[in-house]
């Protein structure tokens, strides 16, 4: 089962290694893994998709706590969560399409970013399922590079995860 | 944080201070390039005494024994590049049997990082997975600080080793010091009490448990949980068995112990195991070589209780139903406490049919036999020590034969690498052993194959004049290899005998030390009273014992602990 799992950590060298060294040591899988200061400079927040059975995931979050530089561990997918990811796309925008592409990219709620004679940069946002439909709806020939940065995610209401 | 203010040091003097204030009494170490200046600093001071080993892998293991045997933390000092890449191994020994340790790494100067420069590796990567923590000192002012939280971290909590790595030119560099006298780490808070509503349940399952059993392991060792454990055991007269790093904590010649279990713990420790309905377990973590396969060990139900202090111990191999998060000894005390008004159901049946599984003998060997059984040198070493002794161990056969045969009555006196399982870690960790308990009698057993892995330390031994009794039992097979072999690769015995052995007397009288050659069974008990009445020799007894004797009772690999093997099924 997928799991999200967000993580504050001291903004120190070598925590993401831990972090990342674990995942693998143990071999448990990291599907994404996103990571930034938070706004308290002496701290960096982390979202790590993964998934693996219950238990999997419960020693998933043992083992995240058990390191000295992780401050909290949440698993965001256990109640109501958001979650959010970025996607910069290249695509083919010649005179022939340079309207459908337009469109295609107001119709998901993108913008497009960068403009070249035959290209486009569009930015869109939404969870990783609606990024993945972005890309089924276009014709796989006019796509030039994309990149993601993984999901980023937050409870819902109430629910926090700060110090 | 209180502070204490005393000057402007240089780097390497802030590590030898931060050293004499922690009290530390002996650094095992190598020196080398990045650790010129604090081996400069050492020099000039006699409070911290240093051991020079012949080879860093000696360093850890060494600082390892001191620790293990005491309650100190062991503190190891190696230089950069191969000095640290030679010192994994005894850190990974450390790591996977959770020894409070530090370990000084002297790193090529800040600039110099990175550019593959002589004798540079990347220790805080490379030992990034063997250690409880790991830091890079990069500003002399942050070396105080972080010499405070290293010793903190790897004696709180699950103990464990602690890397500092120390770039030379931060040892020459200086600030003002300031030693912290505590420290506080908002990240880092190790649980103390158990639950107050999961000591209740686990009250509740002791008292209406029918089949009770008592399983305890290294953490109670560590956590110097042994008199709380042997009271709990005796108030509520439950059947108690050991671990292979849980020996000791609870007597070994007490009629409510069973022995070891395991892979090769008694039939009836394992039995107890697989049949109990009430499982107690305290500071151990259901490894492979403890009960084999999880799924044959939960096809009998039982509640289970699980006291220990690192909760990514508990429901990790199996599955338990009260798991109680805390320090041992408190925990312990918390239970106790609370059953102390209660009594717990009547067990004689339980011990009618513990007493049968005994009566099996399974530890019984040949004592007739005209060639010297390994099982027979470890029950004369008993005898003739009084049970007393220290006893370090390499890994292999003689390693287990010690853990059955030597009955350990008191906490920290039996000292082996139970988790990594590192041949050559024998001699080394009983020079930190002899360190930290000068004037008492250290054994270490080995077998011909481990002890040649760290062998260089005899010269050590010498330096320091350690009078360690090296009990080597020499079959000229890797003897758990061969056993292996014999049983499950149809007796192809693949590189697993000892050619061109040395003459280990005449080796080891090189070295300087006496050597004495054991063939006759008769010789066993002589040899041994002459060796361990030479109280300041170190003394290497060489037995020539049966080659093809196997351990048993045995649990194979990744069975269950009902395939269980006895002598008498062969």
């Amino acid at each position: 089962m997928r799991h999200i799992i967000s993580i504050l950590v001291e903004n120190e060298a070598g925590a993401l290694s831990r972090i990342a060294g674990l995942f693998s040591a143990r071999g448990y899988n990291i599907e994404s893994l996103t990571v930034a200061p938070t706004e308290d400079a002496s701290m960096s927040r982390m979202t790590i998709v993964t998934s693996g059975s219950d238990d999997v995931v419960e020693q998933i979050t043992k083992q995240l706590n058990k390191l000295i530089e992780v401050v909290k561990v949440v698993d965001l997918s256990e109640a109501e969560h958001i979650e959010r990811e970025l996607m910069l796309i290249k695509v083919k925008a010649g005179d022939k399409g340079r309207d459908d592409m337009k469109r295609m990219a107001d119709i998901f709620r993108g913008r497009i970013i960068d403009v070249s004679d035959n290209t486009y940069t569009i930015e869109l946002t939404g969870d990783g399922a609606k990024l993945d439909a972005f890309i089924k709806s276009l014709d796989q020939g006019d796509i030039i590079e994309t990149v993601r940065t993984g999901a980023s995610g937050i409870g819902r209401g109430n629910r926090v995860l700060r110090v | 944080m209180d502070r204490v203010k005393t000057g402007t040091l240089t780097g390497a003097q802030i590590v030898v201070r931060c050293l004499q204030e922690e009290g530390v009494e002996y650094v095992f170490g190598y020196p080398g390039g990045a650790v010129l200046f604090i081996y400069d600093e050492l020099f000039k001071q006699d409070k911290v005494k240093h051991v020079l080993v012949r080879h860093e892998q000696g360093a850890a293991h060494a600082a390892d024994g001191y620790s293990r045997s005491s309650q100190k933390v062991g503190v190891a000092l190696v230089t950069s590049g191969p000095g640290v890449t030679n010192a994994v191994t005894g850190i990974a020994t450390a790591y996977m049997d959770s020894i409070p340790m530090v370990v000084l790494t002297g790193q090529v100067p800040t600039h110099a990082i990175g550019l593959d420069a002589f004798q540079e590796c990347d220790t805080v990567g490379i030992t990034r997975p063997i250690v409880k923590h790991n830091m890079l000192v990069k500003d002399v002012k942050d070396l105080a600080s972080t010499m405070k939280k290293a010793f903190h971290i790897a004696t709180t909590g699950r103990p464990g080793p602690v890397v500092v790595d120390i770039p030379k030119d931060v040892t020459t560099a200086s600030c003002e010091f300031h030693y912290p006298e505590s420290i506080t780490l908002r990240s880092y808070n190790p649980a103390r009490k158990g639950h107050a509503g999961q000591l209740k349940k686990a009250v509740q399952l002791l008292l209406e448990a029918k089949r009770p059993l008592i399983y305890t392991g290294g953490g109670v060792v560590l956590s110097n949980a042994s008199s709380q454990l042997r009271a709990l055991v005796r108030n509520l007269g439950f059947p108690c068995t050991n671990t292979l790093m849980g020996l000791g904590a609870y007597p070994a010649t007490d009629k409510q112990f069973l022995g070891m279990l395991g892979m090769h713990g008694t039939y009836e420790a394992n039995l107890a195991m697989q049949n109990c309905d009430v499982l107690l377990a305290v500071g151990a973590r259901f490894d492979d070589r403890v009960i084999g396969d999880p799924a044959n060990f939960a096809q009998n139900p039982r509640k289970i209780i699980h006291i220990d202090i690192d909760p990514s111990s508990i429901s990790k191999r199996v599955k338990v139903d009260v798991p109680i998060v805390g320090n041992i000894p408190d925990v312990l005390d918390d239970l106790s406490r609370l059953l102390k008004d209660s009594k717990p159901q009547e067990i004689k049946a339980w011990w009618k049919q513990i007493d049968e599984w005994r009566a099996k003998d399974c530890l019984k060997y040949d004592r007739k036999s005209k060639i010297i059984k390994p099982q027979f040198v470890l029950e004369k070493l008993y005898e003739v020590t009084k049970g007393e002794a220290f006893v370090t161990s390499d890994v292999g056969q003689h390693q287990m034969w010690a853990a059955q045969f030597y009955k350990f009555n008191e906490p920290r006196r039996w000292i082996n690498s139970g988790g990594l399982g590192t041949m050559g870690f024998g001699l080394p960790a009983a020079m930190g052993v002899q360190m930290a308990n000068p004037g008492a009698t250290v054994a270490c057993v080995t077998g011909e194959s481990s002890i040649q892995m760290c062998l260089q330390e005899l010269s050590t031994c010498k330096q320091y004049r350690l009078p360690i009794k090296i009990i080597n039992l020499n079959n000229k097979y890797m003897g758990m290899v061969r056993q292996w072999q014999q049983f499950f690769h149809g007796n192809r015995y693949s590189e697993s005998y000892m050619d061109a052995l040395p003459d280990f007397v005449r080796l080891t009288e090189a070295y300087g030390h006496r050597g004495v050659l054991v063939e006759n069974p008769a010789d066993v008990e002589p040899a041994l009273k002459d060796a361990f009445s030479r109280k300041g020799e170190l003394v290497f007894l060489d037995f020539i014992t049966d080659q093809t004797e196997n351990v048993y009772p045995m649990i194979p690999g990744g069975k269950g602990i009902t395939e269980i093997i006895l002598s008498e099924d062969l």
